[in-house]
């Protein structure tokens, strides 16, 4: 084991412990809003860093997918008082179904995407995002403009009379969805996705099934921006249209970029930066309601000085000298387009 | 797949039961308005997509601020528009009180300055990490959030729109089917046609268009016969980023400017080129066209109880086109 792994893991254990015991510590604002929010985006940035680091597919879809589960729940679970088809359902059938209904979703996005590439596949993903916002917005039945309101909590994680419960249970999922991808990147099929998004073709002439494994990869995505999509509802108990428009979707690519697009632990350090910007910028006074202007600056200034994110300026403090090369950091990889023609 | 798109056809000309229109037999009129309305649709979505296409044809650069751009070019418009009649932003005009020169001069204010805009932003931020695609298509993302949140700073969350002169705003007898039709839209087909036939000769006879061209299929070698590409690229960005002010400054006339439009329009954009192929002017045309018709026609001809799916149309209509050709329909591979 070399000394990088080592430090990487003394830090990580640190944060581990840190957050633990953070609600011992800190007020009940930053436990029940900030962290639990910073978690949760985390987890939905994850998925799509997983899709980038280690698939090549940078999707903004995510968000859209997260949605689908957050408005799946809110339409099986309520019960009348609300937008939607207020079915009633139990909570556990409902996620259940939730989850299953969000990543079907994400398999007919991945299977459409599955053969584009690159910037392609950026822009296939947003599109799809935008069009699953507008679906929401316009189709009264399942949620109309306003939302879907009241949605029915587990009680025992209720946000407002166990602020640290719904912490600790976000604490827990957030981090079995680490493990979870730290794992899935270890098996057959994670060394599989690592080859094609570094050579798709010598994968095919393998025999590997390229656009198969990277629809299924996109699926398992989707499964996570789903939990991270059905941990907002928990938090917010409501889910609208607004929270999945366009703006979130940058949002999320904002915090994984911030955080470094290469490597898991950025999705959450890339949310904190985020989430804690996000709460105290308006606080001060130059930049009061202007905020998105410092995110956009802030955003810009990472893709120029550093592509790799806050993780890769850690790499590159953590090697000292050395000029690890970053690996699958594809913001830094020259074009991979296929030129098409003008005319 | 062929049932898929034989059905909607079958539909409109012989069924649409439950529309508020009949169907094309029983009820022509309606059809050839909802027919002109899409040709019009499609002539702005051009407009727009043909800059954003002409960019990422030659630079493989995805301005992701083409939407930004366009809202942009619509408010300076507005903003010159109103210090010409001598009005402030926040009045309201009727088209009776503005002439065709306090319209075009607006328009052509905010396509130069829109121009300018797109310039300085690949001179700044993108000429210096040309290949590298997606850290371009990020630093366009921020750019975009940046200007949104500023033309939220000035021009504020209420939509506002540029009046069109007098000159167009009225009815014109179509003689056809006693079609009474707006010249306005009609003005917006005239100005997508003609942009189509000016890039089409821009690009197929005169020199820059030739290199443009050339650089389009490579552009290593294109500098290595002593041509000037940094020029190209700078002349193609310009003119890309002035065609979304244009946009703008017709789309503002058209309908209204707000916070949101910008991603509507980049949306729009983005299906577009998705469909017609990226760097294709030609798929641009065909895009614009199929994306125009099928908005306007599940608007108009989905059973009234069932119009707000006509999003799930566009979508239906993207996922037929990536399913046969994943590169668009007149997209080619490297």
């Amino acid at each position: 084991m070399n000394k990088d792994v080592t430090l990487d893991r003394g830090v990580g254990i640190g944060i581990l412990v840190v957050l633990l015991l953070a609600p011992l510590v800190l007020s009940e604002y930053w436990i029940a809003a900030l962290l639990t929010q910073m978690l949760i985006l985390g987890v939905v940035a994850a998925s799509l860093i997983f899709l980038s680091a280690y698939g090549g597919m940078v999707s903004l879809a995510q968000v859209a997918i997260y949605g689908v589960a957050g408005f799946a729940l809110g339409n099986l679970t309520t019960n009348g008082n609300t937008k939607g088809l207020n079915l009633g359902w139990a909570e556990v059938p409902g996620i259940a179904v939730a989850i299953l209904i969000a990543v079907a979703v994400a398999f007919i996005f991945g299977a459409l995407a599955s053969r584009s590439y690159g910037i392609y596949f950026l822009m296939i993903t947003l599109v799809f995002s935008v069009i699953g916002n507008l679906v929401f917005g316009q189709v009264t039945n399942i949620s109309g403009f306003g939302g879907i309101s009241g949605i029915p909590i587990p009680d025992f994680l209720s946000r407002t009379a166990h602020p640290e419960r719904l912490y600790f249970v976000t604490l827990a999922i957030a981090g079995g969805v680490y493990a979870l991808l730290k794992y899935v990147v270890r098996t057959p099929f994670g060394l599989t996705l690592q080859g094609i998004r570094d050579d798709p073709v010598r994968m095919r002439s393998l025999g590997y099934s390229v656009a198969w494994h990277r629809t299924l990869a996109f699926a398992f995505a989707g499964l996570i921006a789903a939990v991270g999509g059905i941990l907002f509802v928990w938090w917010n108990a409501q889910i609208a249209p607004s929270t999945i428009g366009l703006a979130a979707t940058i949002d999320v690519l904002v915090i994984a970029v911030i955080g470094g697009l290469y490597r898991l632990e950025g999705a959450w350090l890339g949310a904190l930066v985020f989430v804690v910007i996000n709460n105290y910028a308006p606080d001060v006074g130059l930049i009061s309601d202007r905020f998105h202007t410092l995110i956009g600056v802030v955003f810009l200034v990472i893709v120029l000085v550093s592509p790799s994110g806050l993780m890769g300026l850690w790499e590159r403090f953590t090697s000292g000298r050395g000029r690890r090369p970053v690996v699958g950091d594809i913001t830094q990889e020259r074009g991979s387009g296929e030129p098409t023609p003008v005319g | 797949m062929i049932a898929l798109i034989v059905f909607p056809i079958v539909w409109v000309l012989f069924i649409a039961s439950g529309t508020s229109f009949g169907s094309a037999v029983s009820d022509p009129k309606d059809f050839f308005i909802t027919l002109l309305n899409g040709l019009t649709a499609a002539a702005l979505y051009f407009v727009v997509a043909s800059g954003f296409t002409l960019v990422f044809g030659l630079m493989r650069v995805v301005n992701m601020a083409h939407g930004a751009f366009f809202l942009l070019g619509g408010y300076i418009a507005l903003r010159v528009q109103r210090n010409m009649v001598g009005v402030g932003s926040d009045v309201g005009l009727s088209s009776a009180q503005v002439n065709f020169t306090q319209w075009i001069v607006p328009t052509i204010v905010a396509v130069a300055i829109i121009a300018a805009a797109g310039l300085i932003m690949q001179q700044l931020l993108l000429r210096w990490n040309q290949g590298q695609d997606l850290r371009q298509a990020l630093i366009t993302i921020a750019v975009s959030i940046i200007l949104a949140d500023q033309m939220l700073a000035h021009f504020g969350g209420i939509p506002k729109d540029i009046s069109w002169p007098g000159t167009f705003d009225k009815f014109v007898d179509l003689k056809i089917y006693e079609t009474q039709y707006t010249l306005t839209r009609l003005v917006i087909l005239g100005i997508g046609l003609a942009v189509g036939l000016a890039l089409w000769f821009w690009l197929k006879r005169t020199r820059t268009g030739m290199v443009i061209r050339a650089g389009v299929d490579d552009r290593d070698m294109v500098s290595a016969t002593g041509i000037n590409i940094q020029l190209t690229f700078a002349i193609a960005f310009a003119v890309g980023s002035g065609l979304a002010g244009l946009g703008g400054a017709i789309g503002g006339s058209f309908a209204s400017l707000a916070p949101g439009v910008d991603a509507n329009w980049l949306l729009n954009s983005l299906i577009v080129v998705i469909i017609g192929g990226m760097g294709s002017l030609g798929g641009a045309a065909i895009g614009a066209l199929l994306l125009g018709l099928v908005t306007n026609f599940t608007a108009a001809y989905l059973p009234a109880d069932y119009t707000f799916y006509s999003i799930i149309f566009t979508f239906i209509l993207l996922a037929i086109v990536l399913a046969i050709r994943p590169l668009g329909l007149f997209g080619r591979p490297a």
